[in-house]
Formats: C-alpha cells, structure tokens, sequence
C-alpha cells in the first residue's frame, strides 16, 4: 500500500513539473484520456528451455535413461523455444489492452513476462506496481471449499482481515455461485471456477490486471458482469490486458489491440482497424 | 506499425530526440517487472502475509484429511503408529533395550523429535515446486509457502506432543520443573526447521531430481542421530572427530536436549544449548537469505 500512495504522489508530481503538456500533440486516437506510462515492454526476447524433448529414439523410460548415462550423453539434450521475438509497446493508465494471435503465438507468454513470472532473455519490461496475472489455471485449492478459497486468495493479494470480510460477500455475490461457494472447487464447473477465480482477483484494485483467457468459459450474463469490472478497473486508471480468442469480448471492453503473431507484433492499435485486419488474415 | 505510436509520441513529447523505452521508464519511475524486493522490504512484505501463512497451512491440514474416514483423528494416531513400529523393531524384535534404561521411552522421544525435523524439511522441499500453478497466479512473498508448511507441521506438532507426554508418562518418567524448558527446545527445533526448510525449498525448485532423493538422505540422517542407540554409548570407539561430529548433527542435539528434560530429568549441559542456538539461528540466516537470493526465479520453467 505504502508503495501505491508514493507512486501516485510521484505522478502528480510529473505532472506540475512539466510545462510542456498543453502544448504536447495529443495522439489523436485516444478518446479515454490516457495517463502516464503503467508498463512498458522494451524489446523483449523470451526464451523456454525444454528438457527432455526427446526423438523416438530415447523414449523416458528407465532403461533409457541409464544407458544414456552409460554412453556419457548427460540428460535428454535441451531445446529452445523462442516464444516471444523483440515485443515493444507502452501501456499507459485508463487503457484496456486486447491481446489476439493464434495459438502458439506467444500470447500467455507476454503476459507472464509482463507479472513478472518469466525472466527475459533479452529487453526488459518495466511496470508501475506489481501485475497481477489471472490465467486459465490460476486455481488455489482445488479440494477445498469455495469459501476457503476466497480466504486464501484473499490473504495471499496482501488483505487484511477486516478488508477480507468487508470484501467477502462481494465476492460471492460477484461470482454468482450461491451456496456452491460451501462446496469444494474440484467439484465446480469450469465456468463457476472461472467465476470464482476473477471474482476474487478483481476484488483488490491492482494497477495492471493481466486476464488470459479467464473469461472464456463464463456465460454470458458473466461476460457482461465482468465486462463492467474491467471498464471500473480501466476508470479508476488502471490499465487491463486481457487475451481472448472471442473477438467479441475485445471489441466491446478494449481501447486498443496488439496482434501477436509467431512471437513478434504484427499490428498494434485501434480494435477495429486491429480486429479487420485479423478477421481477414 | 512496428514501433508503437504512443512510445513515439512520447519520445517527442519528452523533448529533441527520441527517448528510448528504458529512459521513458526511468522517467516515469517504472520498475523492473522482475526485481528482487530488499531484505527488509522482503520482511515486511511476509509480516502482511501472516493470515496467508496461517490459513494456507490449517487449509493443507484440513484438505489432506478430508479423504480418510477417520479424518484428522490422523493427526494423534499418525504419531502412536510410528512410536508403535519403532518400538516394536528396535525394542522387541532387535533388542537394543538391553543397555539404555526406559528404551521405549528414549526411542518414542528421538522418533518424535526426529519426525518434527524430517517432516518440515521434506515438505518445505517440495513447498515451491508443488506450488507452480498458486506462484505462477498470484504475488505473493515466496517464502510463505515454506513458512505454511512449518506452521502446519507445528500444528502436527502439538499433537505428537500430546502423545509423547502421555506415553512418556506411562512408562513411569515422573513430570518435573525441567518441562517447562519443553517449548523452548521446541522454538529451537522450529527456528532450525524452518531455517532448513527454506534452504531445501530452493534447492527443490531448480534441483528436479531432489524429491526423489530426498527420503533416502533423511533416512541416512534418521540412523545417524541417535534415534534408536545412544550416540554417546555407541561411538567410544570412534575417532575424536567423528564422534564430535556426530554429537553436533542437529537433528541429535534436539533429541539430546529433549531426552535430558523428559528422561533424565538433568538440565541440558552447556554444551547441549551451544549447539542448539546454535543451529538455529545459523539455519534461519543461511536458509532465508538463500531462499530470498532466488526470489524472483521461482515459478519459471
Ligand atoms: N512452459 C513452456 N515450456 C516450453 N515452451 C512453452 C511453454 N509454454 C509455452 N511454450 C511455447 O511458447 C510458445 C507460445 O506459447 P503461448 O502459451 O504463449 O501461446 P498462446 O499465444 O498463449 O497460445 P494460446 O492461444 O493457445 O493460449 C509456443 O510455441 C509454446 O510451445
Ligand atoms: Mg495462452
């Protein structure tokens, strides 16, 4: 929290230090006024290594295993995947970015990169606070209730008990699951953990929320809700990423679309001119 | 479109030249996605984890239990089974008692002690690289997870206690002033568990092979410490130094410690507290400054 508070007392600051901005061309896209820079991707390279990505010939099993330590061939050899090749761009307050690519592109890829949770291989990415990734498989306890895991979740964001039970019956109203939230998780459909899930990760305000797919199972009525989050999340100047291969969803809750293809930007802007495109390729 | 509007028009808004993204960052005060917190700011940050700590561990005990119909009634009879088949290998069937007057006694204290130690470390090995799919969610000070798994094996803790403490009582110890040092050894052992805990949970995360190889060394460590024979007895014969070194394990400086005040009734030797702040506090500072050292690599892979 302290550090909230400095950061912002840091913005303001900028701002009455600088004369220029009223003259500063405005870049004549934005309709949200668009604040100060939260993330900043600076020519980021991401590299996977693999082990054990092995040919047909030294499949895993024991005998295998100890024959290549016979032969002095150490382990299965590595491999790289070069999964994100020199991505720039700068995200800025207010802005709900959309994330579109095929598979394989490297979409969840940028995203991790940018919570933190990949060290580049080369570039960097800078950003304001700490992101907070919401993935397809961002499940707490499985075997517990859904309860227990707002709890956990809860505490784990940083909140404190009196901020958990304030937030705790938002949360269950949010996630709309009623009494299922007394039932254990593994035994919720993959769209009521998906609920839950953004439910309890859209209960803190983060300044950058990073959404992978986590909206893809919900219905409809849950597009809308959540779709509601995301515009407060994006007015109360945080900025949102959010990857989905429903193009619907991005059009109607992104200011903007970044097209990622084999790794590297294919086209960066407005969701419209961003989608056209893409719809045709 | 390869180089994003917004950062060109930063660049100029910015004066003269292009600025480059690193400088527009600096300016803007941005920071690294991946940095390492201070150390102190890494304390704080676990302090306003301590409900996590707290929760993640009762939510693991609760979730372990739940399959088994006898539910966490596992929690005292885990315990008594262990003391149960040691006693019956080393006292019955092996015939070790001959020598250490209450041999069940001293073997139920050296399994326990023993237990708490081995069962915090393994799990804190595995605490990180069971964990992907929470670390790879949410931010959190990784250390908490190492931390969670101690505070649950201490709940465990307060049980196989409970056991000792009776069964030490059956076999006719009289309870005595010396109890009152119980907790103290037991803060010890923790430090020491944890500090160790964390160590292991690092080097479980990058060393892929460790789970495996892990029962095979605490096994190695288990008949090492004097669990089932009196180190002392036994290692007359032996070199000055390995005896020594064997004295100094740590694992049999807290069984030591424990038998003095629940058997033989003496207070521990000077030499006996020594090695066990000792252990401690030199397993807490090494295990959490490594620990914190890798900070930000784990989850990747
Ligand atoms: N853990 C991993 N280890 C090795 N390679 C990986 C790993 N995760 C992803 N990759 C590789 O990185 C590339 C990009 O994957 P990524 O998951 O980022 O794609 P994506 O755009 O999210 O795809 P999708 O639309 O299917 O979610 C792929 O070639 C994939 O094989
Ligand atoms: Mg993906």
């Amino acid at each position: 929290m302290a550090e909230l508070t400095k950061e912002s007392s840091h913005v303001a600051q900028e701002e009455s230090q600088e004369p220029k901005p009223a003259k500063k061309p405005k870049p004549p896209k934005a309709t949200v006024e668009l604040g100060t820079p939260t993330v900043i991707v600076d020519n980021l390279h991401i590299v996977y290594k693999v082990y054990g990505a092995a040919s047909d010939s030294q499949k895993g099993n024991a005998a295998n295993a100890l024959m290549r330590i016979v032969r002095r061939q150490g382990r299965p050899q590595m491999k790289e995947v070069h999964a994100v090749k020199g991505v720039s761009f700068v995200a800025r307050h207010g802005e709900a970015i959309g994330i579109v690519g095929r598979n394989g592109s490297g979409k969840s890829t940028l995203l991790r990169a940018i919570a933190g949770l990949l060290p580049p291989h080369k570039g960097a990415v800078y950003t304001d606070g700490q992101p907070s990734l919401l993935g397809v498989n961002a499940a707490l306890m499985k075997e517990l209730t859904g309860e227990r895991n707002i709890v956990l979740g809860c505490y784990a964001m940083g909140m404190s008990p009196g901020e958990l039970r304030d937030k705790y019956d938002e949360i269950v109203d949010f996630s709309g699951i009623g009494e299922f939230v007394q039932f254990p998780m593994s035994t919720y459909s993959s769209g009521m953990g998906a609920r839950l899930r953004f439910a309890i990760s859209s209960a803190k305000t983060h300044d950058v929320l990073l959404i992978d797919e986590a909206l893809a199972t919900g219905d409809r009525e849950f597009k809308k809700r959540s779709q509601k989050r995301i515009k407060q999340m994006r007015e109360s100047a945080g900025t949102v990423f959010l990857v989905a291969h429903n193009l619907d969803v991005i059009e109607d809750t992104c200011s903007r679309v970044i097209w990622l293809h084999k790794g590297k930007i294919k086209m960066d802007g407005d969701p419209t001119e961003v989608l056209a495109a893409y719809n045709k390729a | 479109m390869s180089q994003p509007d917004s950062a060109v028009a930063d660049a100029q808004a910015g004066g003269g030249a292009p600025e480059s993204l690193a400088a527009l960052a600096a300016r803007h005060g941005l920071r690294r996605a991946i940095a390492r917190p201070s150390l102190p700011a890494y304390l704080r940050q676990l302090w306003t984890r301590r409900h996590f700590i707290l929760t993640y561990a009762t939510s693991r005990t609760v979730s372990k239990y739940s399959e088994s119909a006898l539910g966490q009634l596992w929690q005292v009879l885990t315990p008594l089974l262990n003391a149960a088949v040691y006693w019956l290998m080393f006292g019955v069937i092996l015939g070790q008692s001959k020598n250490i007057e209450n041999y069940p006694a001293f073997l139920i204290t050296g399994v326990m002690v023993f237990t708490f130690t081995q069962r915090t470390v393994t799990g804190g090995a595995k605490s990180v690289s069971s964990n992907l799919s929470l670390i790879r969610a949410l931010h959190f000070p990784r250390a908490s997870l190492p931390l969670a798994y101690a505070v649950q094996e201490l709940q465990q803790l307060a049980w196989s206690m409970g056991v000792l403490v009776l069964l030490i009582l059956v076999t006719g110890e009289p309870i005595t002033w010396l109890w009152l040092l119980i907790p103290v050894t037991l803060a010890l052992q923790l430090v020491f568990n944890i500090g160790m805990s964390l160590f292991m949970a690092r080097v479980g995360a990058f060393v892929r092979d460790m789970n495996q190889l892990l029962p095979f060394i605490t096994r190695t460590w288990l008949y090492a410490s004097g669990v089932f024979y009196s180190i002392s007895e036994r290692t007359d014969k032996l070199p000055e130094v390995l005896r020594w070194a064997l004295e100094f394990n740590p694992a049999a400086a807290y069984i030591e410690f424990m038998r003095d005040l629940l058997i033989y009734q003496r207070f521990p030797e000077r030499w006996a507290w020594i090695t066990c702040v000792f252990w401690a506090v030199f397993a807490l500072i090494v295990g959490f400054w490594y620990f914190w050292r890798a900070e930000e690599r784990y989850g990747r892979g």
